[in-house]
């Protein structure tokens, strides 16, 4: 296919093709940026958590009187198990993903203290008896805690429990101690100190970090007697009983303690309302993308079918004079390509552009290079197809219409 | 020749009905885009008290360790003990002062057998009415006594007491709140400032609806209610007693009236940083005076995602208008000939750039219409999502009048490369042709 011709009749017409241009490079601008920011939420929203997510349901119990905590929390575990078809019941201070975080800095040097520079941030979870069954931590090395642990271990008012026992999960251990096994290690804060015994896949923070997943993980357990801090209760079950287990479960708590409220969800209701703000962002950028990629492929529709309309004499004498209807057709979809091909190229670096500006203004991580060719492929294939129909018409053209006057 | 033009206008629009309808269509979908991300944008960057904003300042001190410090980088802290809130209080140094922190508040409805339930509550001093201007529907706020007896009193929201009372004068009554009885002295009219500015980093969300009981601060922590957040920097020994602990948790805000009663309050905190570096209570020196709206931006309030959002939404409309230039122009070459006759008839480059640009204000007008609508919808949609802002989400008055504004505006922008490519079409080779 010759383009000199092309470039030729495209100088003629230099605003139309100059704005066809533009359109085309600020939509792969617009793309790369928003596919971009679609993919890191997905990625966010579908974060792995080591727990049995699609067999929890939970009733949050708020409200009971703290002293009577040792009586009530086996009572209402008991009144949780009876429920037809929950397979373990347990009781946390908090879940992951529920934004209810307790944080603490350890060191692992057995001098460190909260305020040191070189402590560690961690989520605490307290677990009560059962908790680690029925949330389904996954043992990787090491063990859960037997009953003395649980039993010795009390809060009273403190921060930290008086236990000398904690679970991490894998990464937090490989962070903390990297090439080293974590078993038998200690994290210490200034008086307490807690002796690694077991380490759990990794388990999700109440409060994931948006930056880095390796943060999201540094999530520590704690055994804990029956406490007033204790307010998630946990049931497991299969999945298709969950609907009911909430109803009967949030139904029995809130009777038998008539001055607390509860609450029961799904472990999955906890994930989708962490996630909701998101997931709407992520619609909302997908729905952004497909309206302006319409709106684009319309401008070419119409902009062509009027150089098509415009040069229909002109048509005409190459049909006259021999070319085939192949050759119309491609001669239209040549020209697309070429300025589709400036478009996405002039587009490419006003992406790369916008990427930059984000990461200086905003929270945004840079893109990755792939994006740039990907949005390019997806334009062209845009233009082509929108190039189409006008392009038919074109060759449609009888030869005739050269020997008529207009 | 207003209408002239109308009519030569609505007639060429006709004529190519398909064309017409892409560009109103593209221009309404842009419009309604940026309406809608510009209308949640604007109220979520809005000033929450207008009247007041400029007079209400939050004091910031630092009681942390050196340790992490940076000197002239370590901001303040955004909380504050409980000692200094108390001593910063009690100083009087503003027209207003008042401390707050947010708290969840178990409240046993007066009705037999039904349920407790929790709602938001604000644990604070007997200033926070005057200094915010809420207005009370029936009663009024405590008194700086009830504050230091720890009286048990409380004031209400209106939607709680529609909900306990059906909306009865309720002062006097009790309620019982956390398993203790407060009396009700004041039930507020609606009274809910977005962003909740007085909420930021105590535990509350940023928007929707206002607080459901205001109690005062040691009455409510009397009866066993816990701050919305706490922040610890030393060893704690009983967390249970936060006004001893090491521990950040109150916020504060002040009525400063003019710009010396600003000085003279920075001073006073500075001097107040001083003096407990001497007494070995605080080690940094850093305070700060931020006004409302400062604090605000300081909180980065406004997410993210919502600047992005319209960010977006006006490379979006750029896009249509783009979109618009190149179909208008196409529709204007392909009507040269006509252009030519009118002006071997006499019609000036004026006129045919009026004709042009008329044409082009149709389109927008029509565009805006339909983004309009399209800004319902998607305020709509806004509605309908879990974001906590979400119910706020309706056009105003403003918007729906700047609606048409960008619509006339981006029409016209699109309509000048056309229009004026029009009129200086030469005529005679345009009849020539023919």
């Amino acid at each position: 296919m010759e383009i000199r011709p092309i470039f030729a009749s495209l100088r003629k017409h230099r605003i139309p093709a100059i704005l066809i241009v533009l359109e085309i490079a600020l939509a792969c601008a617009v793309l790369c940026n928003a596919v971009f920011m679609i993919g890191k939420r997905v990625a966010d929203i579908q974060i792995p958590n080591a727990i049995d997510e699609k067999g929890l349901s939970v009733v949050v119990l708020n409200g009971t009187d703290p002293k009577l905590a040792a009586s009530d929390t086996p009572r209402n575990l008991a009144a949780l198990r009876s429920i037809a078809g929950v397979q373990s019941v347990g009781v946390a201070s908090t879940l992951p993903l529920s934004r209810n975080n307790w944080g603490w800095s350890f060191g692992i040097k057995s001098d460190a203290a909260m305020t040191d520079k070189n402590t560690f941030g961690v989520s605490l979870y307290f677990l009560g008896t059962g908790a680690d069954q029925a949330l389904g931590l996954q043992l990787k090395q090491g063990r859960f805690f037997n009953a003395d642990e649980y039993a010795d271990s009390t809060l009273g008012g403190s921060a930290l429990p008086s236990t000398h026992v904690v679970l991490v999960t894998e990464s937090l251990a490989r962070q903390l101690w990297p090439g080293k096994s974590a078993l038998g290690q200690s994290i210490y804060s200034k008086p307490n100190y807690y002796t690694v015994v077991g380490v759990v896949a990794d388990v999700v923070r109440p409060q994931a970090s948006v930056h880095s997943t390796q943060r999201s993980y540094a999530s520590t357990f704690y055994p804990l007697q029956p406490d007033s801090s204790l307010g998630y209760y946990i049931l497991r079950s299969a999945p298709q009983d969950r609907a009911r287990i909430v109803r009967e479960a949030e139904q029995k708590l809130g009777e038998i303690n008539p001055a607390a409220v509860a609450k029961g969800q799904t472990f999955d209701d906890i994930r989708d309302k962490y996630f909701a703000d998101m997931s709407s962002m992520a619609w909302m950028l997908v729905l952004v993308c497909v309206v302006m990629l319409a709106v684009t492929a319309f401008g070419i529709v119409g902009l062509t079918s009027f150089w098509v309309a415009q040069r229909r004499r002109q048509i005409g004498i190459r049909r006259a004079v021999g070319a085939t209807r192949g050759d119309i057709l491609s001669y239209f979809r040549t020209e697309n390509f070429l300025l589709t091909g400036m478009g996405v190229v002039l587009g490419m670096a006003l992406a790369f552009g916008i990427n930059v500006y984000l990461m200086q203004h905003y929270e945004m991580d840079r893109m990755p290079w792939y994006y740039l060719p990907g949005s390019a492929v997806a334009l062209w294939l845009l233009g082509q197809l929108a190039v189409l129909g006008p392009a038919l018409r074109a060759a449609a053209v009888p030869p005739v219409v050269a020997t008529r006057s207009v | 020749m207003f209408a002239y033009y109308l009519e030569l206008a609505l007639r060429s629009l006709k004529r190519n009905k398909v064309l017409t309808t892409l560009m109103v269509l593209a221009l309404g979908l842009g419009i309604g885009a940026c309406i809608t991300t510009l209308t949640v944008l604007k109220l979520l960057s809005g000033d929450p008290l207008p009247q007041k904003s400029a007079h209400l300042f939050y004091p910031q001190v630092d009681p942390f360790s050196m340790d992490g410090y940076v000197e002239g980088e370590t901001k303040p802290q955004t909380t504050m003990t409980y000692t200094d809130a108390m001593n910063l209080l009690h100083a009087r140094k503003a027209t207003h002062q008042a401390v707050m922190a947010m708290t969840g508040a178990k409240i046993a409805p007066p009705r037999a057998n039904t349920h407790p339930f929790y709602s938001d509550g604000v644990m604070t001093t007997s200033d926070f009415f005057g200094m915010f201007d809420a207005p009370f529907q029936y009663g009024g706020g405590w008194t700086e006594a009830d504050d230091e007896s720890r009286a048990r009193v409380v004031v209400i929201a209106d939607f709680l007491n529609d909900k306990l009372f059906e909306g009865a004068n309720s002062v006097g009554k009790t309620l019982r709140v956390n398993d203790h009885d407060f009396r009700i002295v004041g039930v507020l009219k609606h009274w809910a400032p977005q962003p909740r500015f007085y909420a930021q980093d105590l535990g509350g969300r940023s928007y929707g609806d206002g607080d459901a009981v205001f109690l005062p601060l040691q009455s409510a922590r009397a009866a066993g209610m816990a701050a919305g957040n706490t922040n610890c920097f030393d060893v704690i020994k009983d967390l249970k007693n936060l006004e001893t602990a090491p521990c950040i948790w109150l916020g504060m805000w002040v009525q400063l009236d003019n710009d010396a009663a600003v000085a003279d309050y920075k001073a006073f905190l500075a001097n107040y940083a001083r003096q407990q570096i001497a007494l070995g209570r605080f080690h940094r020196p850093d305070t700060a005076l931020p006004d409302l709206l400062q604090w605000l931006r300081d909180e980065q309030v406004v997410p993210d995602d919502v600047r992005l959002q319209a960010a977006l939404a006006f490379g979006f409309l750029l896009i249509c208008v783009i979109n618009t230039v190149g179909l208008l122009l196409a529709k204007c070459l392909r009507r040269s000939q006509e252009i030519g006759v009118r002006r071997a008839l006499g019609a000036t480059q004026r006129t045919i750039f009026a004709q042009f640009m008329m044409e082009a204000g149709i389109v927008g007008l029509a565009g805006g219409l339909l983004g309009l609508l399209f800004a319902e919808l998607g305020l709509l949609g806004i509605r309908h999502q879990p974001a906590e802002y979400a119910g706020l989400a309706h056009l105003d008055l403003t918007m729906f009048a700047f609606t048409f504004v960008v619509a006339i505006v981006a029409s016209l922008i699109a309509g000048l490369l056309p229009a004026w490519r029009a009129c200086v079409l030469a005529p005679a080779p345009q009849l020539k042709a023919s």
